[in-house]
């Protein structure tokens, strides 16, 4: 045994704050790349449904062609793995004391945070090379300018949908995180103008503030035509900062 | 008598309350003013029974949360306060264990240990907690005193300085126990600060040379075992023999005068009634006049017990005294 006297009361150091943040973020990566249910619903249902609506597309005009579909599908993907995945794992980190336990770590409360946020980087770098390459497959053709774009946008969405779905995790049990953030997710992908495009008039442009609208709103905008949505853009802006500094409020750690 | 070992944690008046004064349930004060001085090198066991507010006090040292009013000082850090520089130096096993239940023990501790400069070996921890059966398999798997084992490494493996135990042997079979209990003396011996809660009696005379009991949220009896069980928390423990107690069997009723006449304090043990084959209890034999006086007494009322023993007053004893309400 080495549990050696002599470097026992000296050597308790932390790593250095990169690292420890890049070892979570890549910790909670490979959780989630390997949990069947989490690459369900982020990568193979987000697939299913940009196959099946190219699919309908081709036997009815109602469905919008594979230029408007692969952006939806983009910011359904990024809800999917932001909103109800971290929504759903933060939430029984949260009932099994795994926050507790990591916030007494060198990671400390902050660090988990940004650890998180990091794991939901790669993961929507995963979904949108994934979802890119099949849509390319399908006859998707972006605006190149508007490319980077469509990566600022995604990151703003991880912003905004990882903070509501801490802000559920942290302030009600993980059973019924589960439940919302499922429900939610369904609703707003189906009616929330994520990946079908909204009705801009009368009651569609209240639905239009829903951060789920902006953020499909934002991102066709990019790759149709390669144009920066401001107003959708700063309703999303206006989410992300609303539930950081309400989870900063509510958010309960055990 | 040996200087003490400096302290690691202390907390000072610290008060713990949930709710507010304008809701209708009112505030509820978990914690109303407990004192409590940890030092390296020993072990410090806190118990008290349930609700007694062992976790709370826990959770404050760990700075897991703000006290509402008190100070707590953890290698001289306030820890609800405190950085990377001091959670690397402390270590801390949740009484729920804290464990992610998708994850294999392999990938968790890797994980932790990646979060320090210089952690232990993992293999090493491994072998000593005898975890290698278990190490690739998913933590929702495994057994109760496998996942205490996996809790214990995590709190382990960053070489900490001080480390919160939160009952640590909770489910652990005797061989497992066994393990556990070699290794925080080992610990010990390394100039680790250790701060446990326990339910069992036994592994806190056994492993704590200093014991704070909790009640109603404040600590009501401290001192090293030898202390408590001698009433001389005060005194130097050296000096003292422990209180012990003697029982007697007696083979017939013992009468009110008889019982009257008795040199000491006498009480029937166990609950039993006063009849032929009770089990009576002395207490206060200190001396060997004491223990003349008894027999006299025996000799004066022509009682031949048909069984004597002798006991030393146990923490439970204390515990049983200081619990009761």
């Amino acid at each position: 045994m080495t549990l050696d006297p002599t470097t026992t009361l000296s050597t308790s150091r932390p790593a250095p704050m990169a690292r420890r943040i890049l070892a979570h973020g890549f910790y909670e990566t490979r959780n989630v790349l390997r949990n069947g249910e989490q690459l369900l619903v982020s990568l193979i249902l987000p697939l299913l449904v940009l196959v099946g609506l190219q699919r309908m597309h081709t036997v009815t005009d109602v469905v919008p062609d594979i230029n408007v579909i692969v952006p939806g599908v983009l910011a359904l993907a990024v809800m999917a793995s932001a909103f109800t995945g971290q929504g759903i794992a933060t939430g029984f980190e949260r009932q099994y004391g795994v926050l507790a336990y990591l916030s007494t770590t060198p990671l400390g409360p902050t660090g988990l945070i940004l650890g998180k946020a990091v794991a939901v980087l790669c993961v929507a770098v995963v979904q949108t090379l994934v979802l890119g390459i099949a849509g390319l497959a399908l006859g998707w053709s972006p605006q190149p300018a508007g490319l980077a774009l469509l990566g600022v946008i995604v990151v703003l969405g991880c912003c905004a949908f990882t903070a509501l779905g801490l802000l559920i995790a942290g302030t009600v049990r993980a059973e019924a995180t589960l439940a919302a953030t499922n429900v939610l997710w369904v609703l707003m992908g189906a009616a929330g103008g994520s990946v079908l495009p909204l009705n801009h008039d009368g009651a569609g442009v209240l639905l239009l503030l829903l951060p789920s609208a902006s953020l499909g709103e934002a991102l066709r905008a990019a790759s149709l035509d390669g144009s920066f949505a401001v107003v959708p853009v700063l309703v999303l802006i206006i989410w992300a900062v609303a539930a950081v500094l309400a989870a900063r409020r509510w958010f309960s750690w055990r | 008598m040996v200087p003490a070992s400096p302290a690691c944690l202390t907390l000072t008046q610290v008060r713990y309350a949930v709710g507010s004064a304008r809701s209708a349930r009112g505030v509820t004060e978990i914690l109303s003013g407990v004192d409590i001085t940890a030092r390296r090198g020993e072990v410090t066991a806190i118990i008290g029974p349930n609700g007694a507010g062992k976790t709370t006090t826990l959770a404050c040292a760990q700075g897991l949360i703000r006290p509402s009013a008190g100070t707590v000082r953890l290698l001289g850090e306030d820890p609800f306060r405190a950085g990377a520089q001091l959670r690397a130096r402390v270590g801390v096993m949740l009484q729920d264990g804290g464990l992610p239940q998708s994850v294999t023990p392999q990938a968790l501790l890797s994980h932790v240990a990646r979060l320090h400069q210089d952690p232990w070996p993992l293999t090493e921890l491994v072998r000593r907690l005898d975890m290698t059966p278990f190490m690739r398999t998913n933590i929702r798997r495994l057994s109760g005193g496998q996942k205490q084992r996996v809790a214990l490494a995590a709190a382990l493996i960053g070489r900490p300085e001080v480390v919160f135990l939160d009952e640590p042997s909770a489910g652990l079979d005797p061989q497992s126990r066994q393990l556990v209990y070699e290794l925080i003396e080992h610990l010990r011996d390394l100039g680790l600060g250790i701060i446990l809660t326990t339910h069992l009696l036994e592994e806190a005379q056994r492993l704590a040379d200093s014991v704070f009991i909790l009640k109603d949220g404040r600590v009501v009896r401290h001192g090293s075992v030898a202390e408590l069980t001698t009433g001389a928390e005060d005194s130097d423990p050296d000096q003292d023999q422990p209180s012990r107690r003697l029982l007697f069997i007696s083979p017939r009723i013992l009468s009110r005068e008889e019982l009257a006449d008795a040199p000491l304090s006498l009480e029937l043990d166990g609950g039993t009634f006063n009849k032929a084959g009770a089990r009576w209890a002395v207490s206060g034999i200190t001396s060997p006049e004491a223990l003349g006086q008894l027999t006299s007494w025996w000799q004066q009322i022509g009682l031949m017990p048909s069984e004597i023993s002798y006991e030393a007053r146990t923490l439970e004893d204390v515990f049983w005294e200081v619990s009761v309400p």
